[in-house]
């Protein structure tokens, strides 16, 4: 009895020691940005910034780090958090330095490599340039970013920090800061949802009837805007959640075209179970209220989408049952993978 | 006798003009040189101050505080068309009313000749303007050089900056002054277009050819940049009517009224 008492400690330790040491092999994996074989080819140029283990490392500290704002309080990852595909959960607006509330609806940060623009309206054409658009925001960072940079330099852990992920630069710049924060921010990439199994045909990857009929009465109702595995053509339109647009214009602010006028971006949906509330103003707390708003609440305007308008009446027609069918096929794109990697949390 | 003299004469002056001629041409027309642009701001007749008075084409009285522009893309013209067109890495400039030196530029690398026309754009060519962030250092860096020169919410550069006031102009809440304020940007979008507010300028001298000369010290293009042009031709705006611009569709007023304000006053040669 004493012997298997022994042995069976024996055995647990060499488990815990096991375990131990598969940790530790995760925690220095090797990091390298992959694309899914279900996605379209990145946007992002990696020939202009190569993904390294010390370069995500250090985007993934400055990303948690409130050092990008004036008063040092605010970081990227408060208002862009990993459990909800890093957007703001329940926050209509996010509510950055001072107490002071943002204008839209802050979005996921997620298969960054594929946009073509950022923001609601998508007045950054480039990752690299996204984070000047928060520290600047006086409602967000309000924070020069040549302020920033001083402030990494006059940091030395951060100088060796940026010295190992850059070394052929011996001062932290504007690009290298900008760089590092992209390294971390191309590597959210969300593809293992049950969906993805589903079509990559891989293992856990099944799904329910009222699942697949969802997923079917997307592809006729909702995959012309939701398009790829993206799920997003990145296009600007109207879905109709104002009629009057004279508070926030959205893609006509950043190109001052009336024809944009009350267009924002086509969002993703992945993950889109984790992320309310949605549209750009936040307007809606559950994908019930979503489906309910382009069956029946779709508001007409001069530059509503002409999808959103077919038959002369606005809105897409759609029965109780297929709402429910479709927000069940939406659930699957929930990629627990993602919401839980450790490598992309707090450092 | 007297006339064998006189052949004399005229034989050797012949002789040193010709040589002359001959080394001047060896000299003159190999290797490169430079020039100098200087950008001379004016209101109007007079020289730009900043917290004077000037009164623009409305009638109304404004006084400025901010001016700053970038120029680059330039092209140099040869008297006989030859052009010579600025290498990308080395033709954008920053010029701001405040730094006098920031408005004497100097471009080198101009292969010797007789240039009578200057090309060159208002602002920041789109190309630029959507390349990657590690290739743009100095004036084009938006965490150093062009910190108040670009917008961060619709990437781009502020081509042309003023600011200023005016009692014409409504109080402004948030600066609690009469203030006038004109941004404008905007290249024309990377893969969705926006409002393209870039202009080009093209300037000739009619009179004199700037001599750019390897060895010798740079000629200078002499040009008056006009404020005031922002308010007038080929619109007036009205500071008590539109006292604010940035990104917005009347940008394109602004921008089609200050593609005017270049004018060239003199080449000065060194000689």
């Amino acid at each position: 009895m004493k012997k298997i008492t022994q042995l069976l400690v024996a055995a647990m330790l060499l488990f815990l020691a096991n375990s131990c040491k598969k940790d530790d092999s995760a925690s220095t994996e090797e990091i390298k940005f992959s694309a899914p074989s279900n996605l379209p080819a990145p946007t992002y140029d990696f020939s202009k910034n190569e993904v390294t283990q010390a370069g995500f490392a250090l985007g993934r500290r400055l990303f948690y780090d409130p050092i990008f704002s004036r008063d040092s309080t605010i970081s990227c990852g408060d208002c862009h958090i990993s459990y909800s595909a890093f957007s703001h959960v329940d926050h209509v607006t996010s509510h950055g330095i001072d107490g002071l509330l943002g204008k839209r609806n802050a979005p996921a940060v997620q298969n960054m490599a594929w946009r073509t623009s950022f923001f609601w309206d998508g007045g950054v054409p480039n990752l690299d340039l996204v984070p000047l658009n928060a520290i600047q925001n006086p409602v967000e960072m309000d924070e020069s970013p040549a302020k920033v940079v001083q402030k990494l330099n006059r940091h030395a852990e951060y100088r060796a920090l940026f010295k190992k992920a850059f070394p052929e630069q011996d001062t932290v710049s504007g690009a290298t800061m900008l760089k590092a924060l992209s390294q971390f921010m191309v590597m959210l990439v969300s593809a293992d949802s049950r969906y993805d199994k589903f079509v990559r045909g891989e293992t856990g990857g099944t799904l329910s009837t009222d699942e697949i009929a969802g997923l079917n009465l997307f592809k006729q109702k909702c995959a012309t805007c939701h398009s790829t595995d993206l799920f997003t053509d990145q296009s600007f339109r109207n879905n109709g959640i104002l009629d009057d647009f004279s508070n926030d214009s959205g893609r006509n602010l950043v190109s001052t075209f009336p024809d944009d006028i009350g267009k924002f971006a086509v969002p993703s949906l992945r993950n889109v179970e984790k992320t309310p509330p949605y549209m750009h103003t936040g307007k809606f707390k559950t994908l019930e209220s979503v489906l309910d708003h382009y069956a029946s609440g779709v508001k007409d305007s001069p530059t509503l989408d002409p999808l959103l308008k077919q038959n002369g009446q606005p809105g897409i027609a759609l029965t109780g049952t297929e709402k429910q069918q479709i927000i069940a096929f939406l659930k699957t794109l929930t990629d627990e993978n993602f919401l839980r990697d450790a490598r992309f949390q707090k450092p | 006798m007297k006339k064998l003299i006189f052949g004399f004469f005229a034989l050797a002056i012949l002789v040193t003009v010709f040589t002359n001629c001959k080394k001047d041409e060896a000299d003159d027309l190999s290797g490169t040189g430079s020039v100098t642009l200087e950008f001379d701001n004016r209101a109007g007749d007079a020289a730009l101050a900043f917290g004077t008075n000037y009164t623009n084409a409305a009638g109304e009285t404004v006084k400025f505080s901010t001016f700053n522009y970038f120029v680059s893309n330039f092209v140099f013209v040869k008297t006989d068309g030859t052009e010579y067109v600025v290498p990308k890495d080395s033709c954008y400039f920053l010029c701001k009313h405040e730094d006098a030196d920031s408005r004497e530029i100097t471009i080198s690398g101009i292969p010797a000749g007789d240039y009578e026309e200057i090309r060159f754009i208002i602002g920041v060519d789109s190309a630029k303007s959507v390349s990657d962030i590690a290739q743009r250092t100095g004036v084009l860096d938006p965490a150093a050089g062009a910190a108040g020169m670009y917008w961060a919410w619709n990437s781009g550069y502020i081509f042309v900056k003023v600011e200023g006031t005016s009692p014409q102009a409504p109080l402004n809440t948030m600066t609690g002054e009469n203030t006038i304020e004109y941004h404008t940007g905007l290249f024309g979008g990377k893969d969705t277009p926006t409002l393209n507010n870039i202009k080009s300028v093209e300037i000739h001298s009619h009179d004199e050819a700037a001599k750019v000369r390897r060895d010798k010290e740079a000629p200078q293009f002499h040009i008056f940049v006009d404020i005031l042009e922002m308010f007038t031709s080929p619109t007036n705006i009205s500071v008590a009517a539109n006292p604010t611009s940035h990104a917005g569709a009347f940008s394109k007023t602004v921008a089609e009224n200050y593609a005017d304000m270049f004018k060239l006053d003199h080449v000065h040669n060194h000689e």
